[in-house]
Order: structure tokens, then C-alpha cells, then sequence
């Protein structure tokens, strides 16, 4: 919910139907999120279905406040709005804020990152490496 | 099957995205460095996205019992039609990047026209993925700067890069009958609509790169109808292995 990959949950006679969306088409991650939400549901004593659906295209601006929070706590640092976002990836900008020190003394060190949503940066003050969740829109 | 012709359009499209993102997977661990690696598998793995909606598509208008697996897997060489440009080898860096940006200018036009189609289900499909490719196309404009504008090694490796590939372009805008068809019927894309502002993006960057842009009014065609060059044959059998190995298998 707070990725904002859940879209729509709603009861259709006894079973909830689900509708996800990728964040990225090749994400992996999408069979996983799938069968957790079913096997949740299934715990809570519901019968589910779930739909994978591409419109309307996934956004960054749908990560709630409570996700950006989870996100940082994991160690990944939120998209930055549209503009910043491009001054970092692309001119070298130090705006992204280290999740470990907090300082914006951090470098970019590759555009793409372990995964498609995400590119690397490094802390120049605690030298940590840490993730960066690109802004999609 | 009722259509055909629809069948068949998608599988072009598709067909590109599944062997662009083939030749860029053999790079899983061969790059020539880390972060390039990871940049051209981060891509293969958004074009074999895209590929699976497509093919996904293409199985329920097919309305028998194929799946988005067979159709992906079990085609003879003839029955794809992903143009010639994208089964061009990984010759070296220079090759895998211009080849790259070739077609990310192609693709980005393209999907920006895509979202105009009749069909809603390629509508979402290509406002989906254009967010996806407007990434791939910086990153191999980035590069062919880098590259073109570089160490005279780089320099000279990429001018003859551009050159080899620069025959099969003028293919991503040869148009099938089943093209034409559903053109007519406005689903499909015009791709000779956009032909001049490819060309016209193309030749800016490759300027910018202080490249030359070829003279060569020499050009090569034959994937969209199935006539491929020696390169494809290679690279379905190191694709299709498992499958063919393995009848069904899953992973
Ligand atoms: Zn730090």
C-alpha cells in the first residue's frame, strides 16, 4: 500500500480481488507481492484473487510518507522530486541525503543499481554506499 | 486465427525488446565494468518486462492454447521479426552502445506514438515502458558521447561501429502488410512518420560526439519478414536451450 503497488482491494461476493501494478515491467519482485498478499489474506480467513494491471503506469509520487519513511530506514534513500532527481543522475548534484549520516555530501556512482528502480550513490563524509530510489513520473 | 494481422504486429514489436534484451543479458558479468554491467542487464531485464505484456497480449488474441512461453521460446528463426539492428553482436563496448542508442531513439519515438494507438492494452503497455526506455536513452547517449569524444582508441572503435550498423537503420521504418493493416485501422504506429526526426536526433547526438555521420546510402533489410542475418540462429539457440531441453520446464 504505502509503495502505492496496491492499487485497488475490493469484495466481489466472498473473495477480495487485488490489483497490483509493477513498479518497473521487468520487476521481479511482482509473483512475490502476489502470493504474500494472498497468503495474508488467506491467514485473515479471506479468498483472493489477484490482478496485475499496467494502467495507469506506476509513479514514484505514489510512495506515501509512511513508505519514504520505510524506505530510508531500510537504507534506501527516497526519490527526490523530477528536477533534483535529474541534476543528480545527470550533472553531478549532491542533493541526495546519505541514510546513514544524514549529510548531502554524496556522489552518484552508477545510474543503474541492484535493482531497476534504483541507482548507487556513495557517502563522501561516512563513505557509506547506499541506494537511491529513482523518481519515475 | 481471427486476428492475425494484430497477432503478428505485436510479435514485431515484442520481438525487438527479447532480442535487444538477449544480447544485452550476455553481458550478465562481462561488462566492461561493474557499473555498465549492471546498466545493460538493468535494461535487458526492462525490455524482457515489456515483453512479457506484449506476449502475454499476443497469447490471448491467439485464443488456443499457446502461452506467452511458447511464443517467446518456441519460434524457428524465420517466424521472428525483430529487425536486423538488435541481433547485431556485443563485437566489442563501442558495438553494444551504438547499437543501443540506434535503437533507444528509435524506440522512444515510437512508444511516444504507441500511446496514441486505438488499443487500449498497447497504450498502457507503451506509457508503461516509455518511462523505462527514456532511461535506456540516456544512458546510451551518455555513452556514445563518452565514447565518440574520447581516447582516439575510442573514437575510432566507435566511428566504425556507427559505420557497420548504420545499414540496418533505415530497416526500423520499413512497414510489413500487417503493419499497414493495422495502421489502416489506426492501432498501429506510422513509423515513416518519424523517420526524418530520427534521423535528425540521430545525427545531432553522433555531431555532439564529433563522430561523422555515414555517407552510405547502402541499407539492409529482411528482419521484419523473418529474413535474418547469420547472427540470430546463434543467438535463439543459447535462448531457447532450456526449452527445448527441457520440454515445459518452469522455473
Ligand atoms: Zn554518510
Amino acid at each position: 500500500m504505502d509503495m502505492g503497488v496496491v492499487r485497488t482491494a475490493i469484495f466481489v461476493k466472498e473473495v477480495v480481488h487485488v490489483q497490483i501494478t509493477p513498479t518497473y515491467s521487468g520487476c521481479p519482485a511482482m509473483d512475490v507481492i502476489g502470493d504474500d498478499i494472498k497468503m495474508a489474506l488467506k491467514n485473515a480467513g479471506y479468498h483472493s484473487k489477484i490482478e496485475l494491471i499496467l494502467a495507469p503506469a506506476w509513479t514514484t509520487d505514489w510512495i506515501t510518507p509512511k513508505g519514504r519513511k520505510a524506505l530510508e530506514n531500510y537504507g534506501i534513500a527516497a526519490p527526490l522530486n523530477a528536477e533534483a532527481d535529474k541534476d543528480v543522475l545527470l550533472n553531478g548534484k549532491r542533493l541526495v541525503t546519505c541514510t546513514n549520516c544524514k549529510s548531502q555530501n554524496t556522489r552518484l556512482v552508477s545510474q543503474f543499481g541492484s535493482t531497476a528502480c534504483k541507482a548507487q550513490f556513495q557517502c563522501d563524509d561516512c563513505q557509506e554506499p547506499f541506494d537511491y530510489f529513482k523518481c519515475l513520473k | 486465427m481471427k486476428n492475425k494481422n494484430l497477432y503478428n504486429y505485436i510479435l514485431g514489436i515484442a520481438d525487438n525488446s527479447l532480442i535487444l534484451g538477449q544480447r544485452l543479458g550476455e553481458l550478465t558479468g562481462h561488462g566492461p565494468s561493474l557499473e555498465t554491467d549492471i546498466a545493460c542487464t538493468n535494461i535487458s531485464l526492462d525490455l524482457f518486462g515489456q515483453v512479457r505484456s506484449y506476449y502475454q497480449y499476443a497469447a490471448k488474441i491467439a485464443g488456443d492454447d499457446r502461452t506467452e512461453d511458447d511464443i517467446a521460446m518456441l519460434r524457428k528463426e524465420r517466424e521472428y521479426f525483430n529487425v536486423l539492428l538488435v541481433e547485431q553482436p556485443n563485437t566489442n563496448f563501442a558495438y553494444t552502445i551504438v547499437r543501443q542508442f540506434l535503437f533507444d531513439v528509435y524506440h522512444y519515438l515510437f512508444l511516444t506514438e504507441l500511446q496514441k494507438s486505438h488499443d487500449v492494452t498497447l497504450v498502457a503497455i507503451a506509457k508503461k515502458s516509455i518511462k523505462e526506455v527514456s532511461y535506456h536513452k540516456r544512458f546510451s547517449t551518455d555513452w556514445l558521447k563518452r565514447l565518440g569524444d574520447g581516447t582516439t582508441e575510442s573514437k575510432q572503435k566507435t566511428q566504425q561501429a556507427v559505420n557497420d550498423l548504420w545499414t540496418y537503420t533505415e530497416e526500423l521504418f520499413y512497414t510489413t502488410q500487417a503493419d499497414n493493416a493495422m495502421i489502416s485501422e489506426g492501432i498501429a504506429v506510422d513509423v515513416t512518420k518519424f523517420k526524418a526526426n530520427y534521423y535528425q536526433n540521430v545525427n545531432a547526438v553522433l555531431t555532439e560526439a564529433t563522430l561523422d555521420i555515414p555517407e552510405s546510402k547502402f541499407f539492409q533489410k529482411g528482419g521484419k519478414q523473418g529474413i535474418h542475418t547469420e547472427h540470430l540462429g546463434y543467438l535463439l539457440s543459447d535462448l531457447q536451450y532450456m526449452q527445448r531441453t527441457y520440454p515445459n520446464m518452469e522455473w
